[in-house]
C-alpha cells in the first residue's frame, strides 16, 4: 500500500526519488540513509534538496519490493548503521527507471525546443 | 512468485513489530546526529544545529508513521486496537456486558441446537453417498384405487433392465423371534434382494454383505446383522463371522457386521431399527411362474443412473410403462390405469415432520431477532451515554469512519462472544437437549454440531453483531460535533432521531413477539383439545405386553401353525395372566388392536350382495381380540351383542364394527346380520378374500383407539380365537406395578414356551401421551420460544420506556410544579408504553394471520385465526406492556419537582 502523500511536499517530482536512491546506491556499492542524502545533495552540487526525512519511508517501499536489501554495520565514528544494497531486482529497476525518466525528460525537451 | 516474496517480507516485518520500529528509530537518530554534527562543524551553536537538522529532516512522528503503514499492516493494527479497546469498555460495564452477551448466547444457542436438528433430520437425511440418486418407486392403480399396490417379480425385472437405474432392489419387513442367546427377544429383519447393500453404499464393519449379483432363488441363510444386534447377542465377538443365530427356529450364518449408525431408509421406525438382513432371490422359487398381475407387498428401493435427474427418470420409466402396458394388455388392463411414480427417499423421512422444523427454526429465527434488536437496544442507549466521548474523539481528529468502525467492532465483539458462549452452552447441554427429541421423530442421523452448524452459527452472529451494531454505530457517524459538545457536563441527552430508532425497534420487538406467541397459543390451544379430547377407551391402569408366535420357515417345527393349537395356547395365557399379582382383568388381542400402536392391519372389504366399484376399494382397519378385551378398555356395546366364549374355532366366523364403519357402508341400515369378507395380505390387487362369509353381531361407538386426532376410522374386530394372529398383545388391568409387570409378563409367558420372547410393555397412559409427544415437542419449543421473547420484549419496553422518563425528568418536574397531577403524569408515561405496544401489536397482528395460515397443517380442532388465541395473546402482550412501564411510570410519578429543576 504506497502512499505518496510525504513525497508530495518534495521539490522533486515523486518517484524521482526512487531513481536518486536506486541511482546513488548503484554508483557508491551500500550507503546508509544519512550517506544517501548526503550523496545526492553532493553529486547535485545543492541543487536538488531533498527533504532528509522522506528517504526512510522511500527506502522502506523499496525494501518491501525487494529492489534494495539492508543490514547492520558500523560507521566510521563507530556507530550501528544500516547499510542498504542494490539487489538485481533493484538493478533492473534502475534500468526502468532510467528509461522512463529518459523518455519524459525527452519528450519534455522537445516540446521546449519546439519552434 | 514475486507477490509471494514480498508477502513474506510484509509478513516477516509484522513478527518483528517491536524491532523494526527501533531500527528505524534508531537509523533516523544517527541521521539527525550526523547531521548536527556536521552544522556544528561548520560553526554553529548546538541548539541552533539540531533545529536546523530537524528542519532538513521534516516531521520525524509522521515519518516514522508513514514508513511504518509502508509496510500494509495499520488496519490489523488498527482492529487488533479497536478489539483492545472493546474490551476495555465491556469490561468497564460488565453489567452491560452480560446482558448483551447472554442475550446473544441463547439466541445463537437456540439457533444452532435447532439448525443441528434440522440439518441432520431435512438437509442431510439420509446417511448414505450420493443420497440425491436414491429414489422409491412406488406403484399406483388409481383405477382400481389402489395406491403403492406393491409389485410383480416381472416388473421388477423390467426395472433392473430399464438402464434407468444402478440397481434395482426389492425389501420386505418383518419380525421374528431371536433365540439361542441369553433371553429370547424380537429382532426387526429385512429381506432384500442381494444388491441391496451395493445400492446404499455402505461397507460392512466385519466380514461381508452379499454379491450383488448373487442369483440364488429363495431365501439365502446367510444374513448380515447390525451393529446393535452383534453388540446385544453376541456381546461384540469379533470373530462372530460364520457364527449362527435362530430366528423363529430357523438357523442363519452370520456373513457380515454393519457399522455402528448403519440404518435401513425404511418408513417406519421398526424399519428403521433393523437388525438382521437376509438375502431373497426372486430369481425363481418363490415366484414359480412369476405372473405380472401377482403383486408383492415389497418396498422397491433404487439407486439412479449417475447424472440422472429424479425428473429425467421418470419421464424414461413413464415411456417403459406404456410400453409395458401395450405388450400385456391382460395383465395392465387400461381401466386400473398402471402408474410408476418415483418418490425421492428422503421423502418419506422428512414429509411429516418438514412442516413442525421449518416452524421450529422459523420461531428461533425470530427469538434471534429480537435478541438483537434488545441488544440494538441496549447499544442506543449506551451511544447516548458516550455520545459526548465520541465527540471528543472526533473532535481530536479520530476520523468517522474510524469511529464506526470502532463501534462495529465493539457490537462484533459482544455477538461472537454470545454465539461462542451459545455454542458451549449447547454443547453441555447436548445430552439433555437431545432427550427433549422424541423418538418418533424420524432420523437416521446421529445428532451432531458439525462444521456446517458451527459455520451457520458463526454467520448467525456476524450477522447479529453487524444488525445490532449498525444503528448506534451509524448514529455516532451522523453525530453532531458542536451541539454534543456544548450540552453540559452530563452528556446524556440523545438525539431526537434515537428516540425514534429505539421506538421503533420496540415497536418491531413487540410485532416479532406477538406473532410466536400466536404461533405458541395456537399449538397449545391444538395440544389441549387433543389431550381433552373423548378417548373412547380408558387408559387408566392398563398395561399392554407384546409377544410373538414363531412361523418359522419349515412347518414341522411350527407348534403354533393351526388355529387350534394357537387357540389352545391364547386360552393358557389368559388364564396364567388373571393370576399375576394385582391384575383383575385380561383380555388378548392382535398386536393393531392396542390402541394407538403405528401398527395398522388396513384389510379390503367386501359385502355380501353389494358390487366392488372398480374405483373405490373400502379398506378398513381389523384386528382380532378375544370376548374380555371391550369390557376391559371400558369400550361400551351400542347395538347386538360383543363376543363371547361361543365364538371359537368351530363356530361361524363374527365380527364386531364401530359406529364409523357402520355410518360408511350401512348409512341408515341396520349393520347386524350383515355378512363381508375381508382381504388376506395387503390391500390393492392380488389380495385374495377369506374364504367364508363373517356375519356382523355387534356396532362398538367410535374411540381414538387408531389416532388421537382422528376418531372415525372404520374399524371391524373379529374373535380372536376364530382368527389367530401371530403378533399377540397381552392387556392386562388392575393395580399394576409398572416396572415389576415386564419381568412377570416374560416369567409366566416363558413358563408355557421358553422360546418365547416378550418386549413391547407399556401402560396404555404412557401410550396416549407417547402419540402426542412429537406434537408435545413442537408446542414446548415454540412455547419457550415465545415466552422468551416476551421477556425480551418486555425488557425492551422498560428500558425505552426508562429512558424516556429520564430524559423528561426536567420536563416532568416543571408540570408538577406548574401543578400537574400525579396521577396524570403517570398515565401519561403508560400511555406512551401502551402506543409502542399498541402499534407493536398491530403489526404482529398482521404476521400472526400469515404465519398461522402457513402452520394450519399443525393444528388440531382449532383455526388458524383462532380469536380466542389472537385476543388471549394480544391481551397477554398488553399486560406484560403494561407491567414493563409500571416501574418507570411510578418513578416519573414520583419525581421532586424541586430536584429535578435543580438537575441542571
Amino acid at each position: 500500500m504506497p502512499r505518496g502523500d510525504a513525497l508530495q511536499r518534495d521539490e522533486i517530482p515523486p518517484g524521482t526519488l526512487y531513481l536518486l536512491i536506486l541511482k546513488s546506491l548503484a554508483r557508491s556499492g551500500e550507503m546508509h540513509g544519512y550517506e544517501i542524502a548526503d550523496s545526492i545533495q553532493r553529486v547535485s552540487n545543492d541543487v536538488l534538496q531533498v527533504e532528509e526525512g522522506s528517504l526512510y519511508p522511500a527506502l522502506q517501499r523499496m525494501l518491501i519490493k525487494g529492489w534494495v536489501i539492508a543490514k547492520w554495520g558500523t560507521t566510521a565514528g563507530n556507530r550501528r548503521a544500516r547499510y542498504y544494497q542494490l539487489t538485481a531486482a533493484g538493478r533492473k529497476q534502475l534500468a526502468v527507471e532510467m528509461s522512463q525518466f529518459e523518455r519524459v525528460i525527452g519528450a519534455i525537451t522537445r516540446v521546449i525546443e519546439a519552434v | 512468485m514475486n507477490w509471494l516474496r514480498e508477502l513474506a517480507r510484509r509478513l516477516n516485518m509484522l513478527l518483528h513489530r517491536r524491532q523494526f520500529d527501533a531500527d528505524l528509530e534508531e537509523e533516523m537518530r544517527l541521521h539527525l546526529d550526523l547531521r548536527q554534527q556536521q552544522q556544528i562543524d561548520r560553526g554553529a551553536a548546538p541548539d541552533d544545529a539540531r533545529a536546523a537538522a530537524r528542519r532538513k529532516f521534516g516531521n520525524v512522528g509522521s515519518l516514522r508513521e508513514i514508513s511504518h503503514t509502508a509496510w500494509g499492516w495499520e488496519w490489523l493494527e488498527q482492529t487488533a486496537q479497536d478489539i483492545r479497546y472493546a474490551a476495555r469498555m465491556l469490561r468497564k460495564s460488565p453489567g452491560f456486558a452480560f446482558v448483551a452477551i447472554a442475550t446473544m448466547a441463547l439466541g445463537v444457542g437456540a439457533t444452532t441446537a435447532i439448525f443441528s436438528l434440522v440439518d441432520a433430520t431435512l438437509l442431510h437425511p439420509l446417511p448414505y453417498p450420493h443420497p440425491e440418486q436414491l429414489v422409491r418407486i412406488e406403484d399406483d392403480l388409481p383405477g382400481a384405487g389402489a395406491t403403492d399396490a406393491g409389485i410383480s417379480i416381472p416388473e421388477f425385472h423390467d426395472l433392473q433392465r430399464s438402464g434407468i437405474f444402478q440397481y434395482v432392489v426389492l425389501e420386505i419387513f418383518g419380525s421374528a423371534n431371536l433365540t439361542g442367546t441369553s433371553q429370547p427377544s424380537r429382532m426387526q429383519y429385512a429381506g432384500v434382494t442381494p444388491a441391496y447393500f451395493a445400492m446404499l453404499g455402505v461397507k460392512p464393519e466385519l466380514g461381508q454383505t452379499f454379491d450383488p449379483k448373487d442369483q440364488t432363488p429363495g431365501f439365502t441363510l446367510d444374513v448380515v446383522i447390525s451393529d446393535g444386534l452383534w453388540k446385544r447377542a453376541f456381546g461384540s465377538d469379533p470373530h462372530v463371522v460364520g457364527r449362527s443365530l435362530r430366528g423363529d427356529n430357523d438357523l442363519y450364518r452370520v456373513i457380515g457386521v454393519m457399522p455402528p449408525g448403519f440404518h435401513d431408509p425404511g418408513r417406519t421406525t421398526d424399519e428403521r431399527n433393523t437388525e438382521q438382513w437376509a438375502a431373497l432371490g426372486f430369481s425363481d422359487d418363490p415366484a414359480q411362474s412369476p405372473l405380472r398381475s401377482a403383486r408383492f407387498p415389497l418396498e422397491t428401493v433404487a439407486r439412479l443412473k449417475p447424472g440422472l435427474t429424479i425428473a429425467a427418470a421418470q419421464s424414461q420409466l413413464d415411456a417403459l410403462v406404456a410400453a409395458l402396458q401395450e405388450q400385456f394388455p391382460d395383465a395392465y388392463p387400461a381401466g386400473s390405469k398402471w402408474t410408476v411414480r418415483l418418490v425421492p427417499l428422503k421423502e418419506n423421512l422428512v414429509g411429516n415432520v418438514r412442516q413442525s422444523l421449518i416452524l421450529l427454526l422459523g420461531a428461533v429465527a425470530l427469538v434471534l431477532v429480537i435478541g438483537c434488536v434488545n441488544v440494538a437496544n441496549l447499544l442506543l442507549a449506551r451511544a447516548s451515554a458516550r455520545s459526548r466521548e465520541m465527540a471528543v474523539r472526533q473532535a481530536m481528529g479520530a476520523a468517522r469512519k474510524r469511529l464506526v468502525r470502532q463501534l462495529l467492532t465493539e457490537s462484533l465483539l459482544l455477538s461472537l462472544m454470545g454465539g461462542v458462549a451459545g455454542l458451549v452452552i449447547v454443547f453441555c447441554l447436548k445430552g439433555f437437549l437431545l432427550r427433549l427429541i422424541p423418538e418418533s421423530l424420524p432420523r437416521l442421523n446421529n445428532l451432531s454440531i458439525n462444521w456446517t452448524v458451527m459455520l451457520i452459527a458463526l454467520a448467525a452472529s456476524i450477522a447479529a453483531g453487524i444488525i445490532f451494531g449498525l444503528a448506534p454505530a451509524m448514529q455516532a457517524g451522523r453525530l453532531d460535533l458542536a451541539n454534543t459538545l456544548h450540552t453540559e457536563g452530563r452528556g446524556s441527552k440523545g438525539s431526537a432521531e434515537q428516540t425514534r430508532t429505539r421506538r421503533a425497534l420496540v415497536v418491531t420487538e413487540f410485532a416479532l413477539s406477538l406473532v410466536l406467541m400466536v404461533a405458541a397459543g395456537l399449538l397449545l390451544r391444538s395440544f389441549w383439545d387433543l389431550y381433552n379430547a373423548p378417548l373412547g377407551f380408558n387408559p387408566q391402569r392398563v398395561m399392554s405386553v407384546q409377544l410373538w408366535l414363531p412361523s418359522p420357515n419349515d412347518p414341522k417345527t411350527d407348534a403354533y401353525g393351526t388355529a387350534a393349537q394357537e387357540a389352545v395356547f391364547a386360552r393358557e395365557l389368559l388364564r396364567r395372566s388373571r393370576l399375576l399379582p394385582g391384575v383383575q382383568e385380561a383380555a388378548l388381542g392382535a398386536e393393531p388392536s392396542i390402541p394407538l400402536h403405528h401398527e395398522r392391519n388396513r384389510s379390503a372389504l367386501t359385502v355380501e350382495g353389494r358390487q366392488i366399484q372398480d374405483t373405490q376399494i373400502p379398506l378398513v382397519e381389523r384386528s382380532q381380540v378375544t370376548p374380555e378385551y371391550f369390557h376391559l378398555l371400558a369400550i361400551p356395546l351400542l347395538r347386538g351383542r360383543l363376543f363371547n366364549n361361543a365364538d371359537n374355532e368351530t363356530a361361524p366366523q363374527v365380527a364386531v364394527i364401530n359406529q364409523a364403519m357402520a355410518e360408511t357402508y350401512w348409512p341408515g341400515e341396520d349393520p347386524l346380520g350383515k355378512r363381508v369378507k375381508l382381504g388376506e395380505g395387503r390391500p390393492g390387487v392380488g389380495q385374495r378374500p377369506t374364504k367364508n362369509w363373517i356375519t356382523i353381531v355387534g356396532v362398538i361407538p367410535d374411540a381414538r383407539t387408531e389416532s388421537l386426532a382422528n376418531a372415525t376410522v372404520p374399524q371391524i374386530y373379529l374373535s380372536l380365537y376364530q382368527e389367530t394372529p401371530k403378533e399377540l398383545a397381552i392387556f392386562l388391568r388392575g393395580d399394576l406395578n409398572a416396572s415389576a409387570m415386564p419381568e412377570r409378563v416374560r416369567a409366566m409367558v416363558q413358563s408355557i414356551d421358553p422360546e418365547l420372547p416378550v418386549y413391547g410393555a407399556q401402560t396404555l397412559n404412557g401410550a396416549v401421551t407417547a402419540s402426542m409427544e412429537q406434537r408435545r415437542f413442537s408446542m414446548d419449543i415454540v412455547a419457550a420460544f415465545a415466552v422468551t421473547a416476551l421477556l425480551l420484549a418486555a425488557l425492551g419496553i422498560y428500558g425505552v420506556i426508562s429512558y424516556i422518563v429520564s430524559e423528561r425528568t426536567r420536563d416532568i418536574g416543571i408540570r408538577l410544579a406548574l401543578g400537574a397531577q400525579r396521577a396524570t403524569i403517570m398515565g401519561m408515561v403508560l400511555r406512551q408504553g401502551l402506543g409502542l405496544a399498541a402499534a407493536g401489536a398491530a403489526l404482529g397482528l398482521a404476521g400472526s394471520v400469515i404465519v398461522s395460515h402457513l402452520m394450519a397443517g399443525l393444528l388440531y380442532g382449532v383455526s388458524p385465526t383462532d380469536l380466542i388465541t389472537f385476543a388471549g395473546v394480544t391481551l397477554v402482550l398488553a399486560a406484560v406492556a403494561l407491567a414493563a412501564c409500571y416501574l418507570p411510570a411510578r418513578r416519573a410519578m414520583r419525581v421532586d419537582p424541586i430536584v429535578a429543576l435543580r438537575y441542571d
